[in-house]
């Protein structure tokens, strides 16, 4: 059932922080559990926050193979499962010439012309493997429905081929912005992880972590500054991600206490809304001075 | 705990229970935050569920704190102690001294009553008592440094944020006392607060309205991806009949295709008529916005407001998307929707409506009416409703109002709703589900 890839939950936060990943408790309980009882993981929450980060992570600290399927609308069986290579079966029977229909047709669908796309690869490696089914809001309902199967019993069904089971469980991460409601069932078949902004204190590690130059109060301010606008009824509140360039640009400018005018003139780093950036100057206050 | 969940509203099988089972096993019984999220990890769904699920969490996983009622009246000298305390706690954003802090406030002066019936504990007593909201100048000063910095302009809503947070813990602390009273299932029930778009329009709060609003985005969307299904199943028409037997000619006879009837692509007209006045501008104001978000379902949409007079406001609503918060104020402000005073008069916007916007309303038209038909006694002029109704395609009437009111009072509902559909809608989930049912396709 397991992946077994942690032995703890706080194996899990030491070992995601070696690689730069600093993982909430909660973070860090849904990831233990996910790996232990064997099921995939769900992760939502706003854009930036470190939900594909996650996946890179937990690769990196296994040693696994990252095997990733993007979505997009239009994705299909053929782009997530697999397909057969047609021009291949092609040449194949043209160069097999004076056989009988009977042994071509046997032999043209046989793993050599199989390509496998991202699912299939995860479920056939042998090798300890993470899959991220990224963005799958963005696919349509139809792909769902194949999700489902491979992700409840982690196997794949190839007619010609017959069914192809999961040698080692690859350890499942699905991330989703909600754009698009996930079925039921899917949700159902998760453990459940909404990552949203980090608290204070741990956006604090991770600006002074990944932005290394960066004074200690000047991280501070960053921190709050931020927090304060994603208190704001913005259009888009600034993220993880941004609050890191933020730091980087000051750091840049060679900031090194933030006032009116260095807020103002970074402001669209943080803020990609002319609208958002209007209300932030005046609910901060920037045009007052 | 499972029980107490699903009693509201939350959808877990026993597959998820079981898994839950699992993940208790896993990361053990000795850390409670750590079970918190296993538990949350394994049955929920979804992030709006989260606070309900927190509470309900508080509730049979108590805090181990002493359980045996502190002293139960304090007395002047210990609240100031603790208002020290909390002060100090607050100023360094100490979450498990604030945790004791909140124990400790409601054992010693939340408690009232004194048989073994009665007595219980009050967050509201506590909290009038203790003040936390006055110790903002207190805190602030605590934290000020010397040096006045550009952060410490944010300072005093960080506070505010903390003290509100604060004020929760001493809610959930009163909560789980009084379940440890009265067992916990009556409580679970009966003191847990919803998921938002289960709470009544008429009875929310400014903050619950705000937190709906976030959610109009989302169930737009939701919405959208069903109209757009519907639109998509629907396309396909009946089976046209006689173009069907003119084909079979050149099978001889025998309808080998079928020919369906194409339905004539066309996306209904929108019309809401709103009632903004007091009580039910929540409603209003919500209902218009996801009609908005919802825009590029419909060919046209087009909002009304009216307290006693009627005006169009289609153009505040598309910048309202903007600053939803502000939207009713500026309706008030922008557009004309009130007389020389200012109560709802149904009859005169009824009337002035039909006069004066009727070009608004043909036959592709579906008309939404959204109010609790409480006319103040004054006509409820239904005959202007009717000369509306009967230009548009469909009219409905939403009202936020249990049925069991209508007509209670000065509510002229059932006299409205003999010439209209009307339906009750008190909630966000219900309307959702009403729009997306009612609007044609």
């Amino acid at each position: 059932m397991t992946t077994g890839f942690f032995s703890s939950v706080d194996d899990v936060a030491e070992r995601l922080a070696t690689t730069g990943y600093l993982a909430s408790r909660a973070v860090a309980t849904t990831v233990f559990l996910a790996d232990r009882l064997g099921k995939p993981l769900l992760v939502e929450g706003p854009a930036g926050v470190g939900k594909t980060e996650l996946a890179k992570a937990v690769t990196e600290v296994t040693g696994a193979r990252l095997v990733r399927l993007q979505c997009y609308e239009g994705v299909d069986e053929s782009r997530a499962l697999y397909e057969w290579n047609h021009a291949k079966q092609l040449l194949r029977i043209t160069a097999g010439r004076g056989e009988s229909w009977d042994e071509t047709r046997t032999d043209i669908f046989s793993e050599e012309f199989l390509l496998a796309r991202p699912l299939l690869t995860a479920i056939r490696s042998e090798d300890p493997t993470v899959l991220l089914v990224d963005e799958t809001d963005k696919a349509d309902v139809e792909v769902e429905g194949l999700l489902l199967e491979v992700l409840s019993d982690f196997q794949v069904t190839v007619p010609e081929l017959g069914t192809i089971r999961a040698a080692r469980r690859p350890f499942v991460v699905l991330t989703s912005n909600a754009s698009r409601e996930l079925s039921e069932a899917l949700r159902r078949r998760c453990l459940f992880l909404h990552i949203d902004f980090p608290e204070e204190e741990l956006e604090r590690r991770i600006v002074t972590l990944k932005v290394p130059g960066l004074d200690a109060a000047l991280a501070t301010s960053v921190v709050r500054v931020v927090g304060a606008l994603r208190t704001m009824d913005l259009r888009k509140a600034p993220s993880v991600s941004e609050t890191i360039d933020w730091a980087r640009t000051l750091l840049a400018l060679g900031a090194d206490r933030l006032d009116e005018r260095v807020v103002r003139d970074s402001l669209g780093v943080l803020l990609k809304h002319q609208e958002d950036i209007v209300k932030a100057a005046a609910k901060l206050d920037l045009d007052a001075v | 705990m499972v029980g107490a969940l699903r009693d509201h509203g939350f959808g877990i099988g026993t597959g998820e229970t079981v898994d839950a089972g699992h993940a208790l096993e896993a990361v053990g019984f000795t850390d409670r935050e750590l079970m918190r999220e296993a538990l949350a990890a394994t049955l929920l769904h979804g992030e709006r569920q989260r606070p309900v699920f927190d509470r309900v969490f508080d509730l049979y996983f108590p805090l181990a704190g002493d359980s045996d009622p502190a002293v139960l009246h304090g007395t002047a000298a210990d609240l100031a102690a603790l208002r020290d305390r909390l002060a100090a706690a607050l100023a360094a954003g100490d979450g498990a001294a604030l945790d004791g802090l909140a124990a400790e406030a409601v054992g010693g002066f939340g408690g009232f009553g004194s048989g073994p019936e009665s007595d219980g504990w009050s967050s509201y007593q506590t909290l009038s008592r203790l003040r936390p909201e006055t110790l903002l100048a207190r805190v602030r000063a605590a934290e000020r440094s010397e040096e006045p910095e550009f952060a410490d302009r944010l300072l005093d809503d960080e506070i505010r944020r903390r003290i509100e947070a604060f004020r929760e813990r001493v809610r959930s602390e009163a909560r789980r006392r009084v379940a440890e009273r009265q067992g916990r299932d009556r409580v679970a029930r009966r003191a847990v607060a919803g998921t938002v778009d289960g709470v009544d329009f008429l009875l929310a709060g400014r903050e619950q309205l705000a937190e709906l609003r976030r959610t109009v985005r989302p169930l737009a969307r939701k919405l959208a991806t069903r109209l757009a299904a519907r639109r998509r199943r629907a396309a396909r028409g009946e089976i046209d009949l006689r173009r069907t037997l003119r084909r079979s000619l050149s099978t001889g006879g025998v309808p080998v295709r079928p020919v369906f009837r194409r339905r004539r692509p066309g996306r209904p007209e929108l019309v809401l008529l709103c009632d903004v006045s007091g009580s039910v501008a929540g409603f209003a104001q919500f209902t218009m916005l996801l009609v908005q978000a919802l825009h590029d379902q419909f060919s046209r949409v087009r909002v009304f407001a009216f307290v006693n007079r009627v005006d169009e406001v289609t153009g505040l609503i598309a910048r309202g998307a903007a600053d939803p918060a502000g939207l009713g104020d500026r309706i008030l402000a922008e557009a004309e929707v009130t007389g020389w005073h200012g109560q709802s008069d149904y009859g005169t916007a009824l009337g002035e409506f039909a006069d004066r916007y009727a070009e608004a309303v043909g036959p592709r038209t579906v008309l939404f009416v959204l109010g609790d038909g409480r006319t103040n006694r004054a006509d409820p002029n239904l005959a202007a409703l009717k000369r509306v109704a009967d230009r548009a395609r469909r009219v409905y009437w939403l009202n936020p109002e249990q049925p069991s009111l209508w007509g209670t009072g000065d509510s002229e509902a059932p006299a409205y709703a003999e010439v209209v559909d009307m339906r009750p809608c008190r909630n966000a989930r219900r309307l959702g589900t009403l729009i997306g049912r009612l609007l044609p396709i």
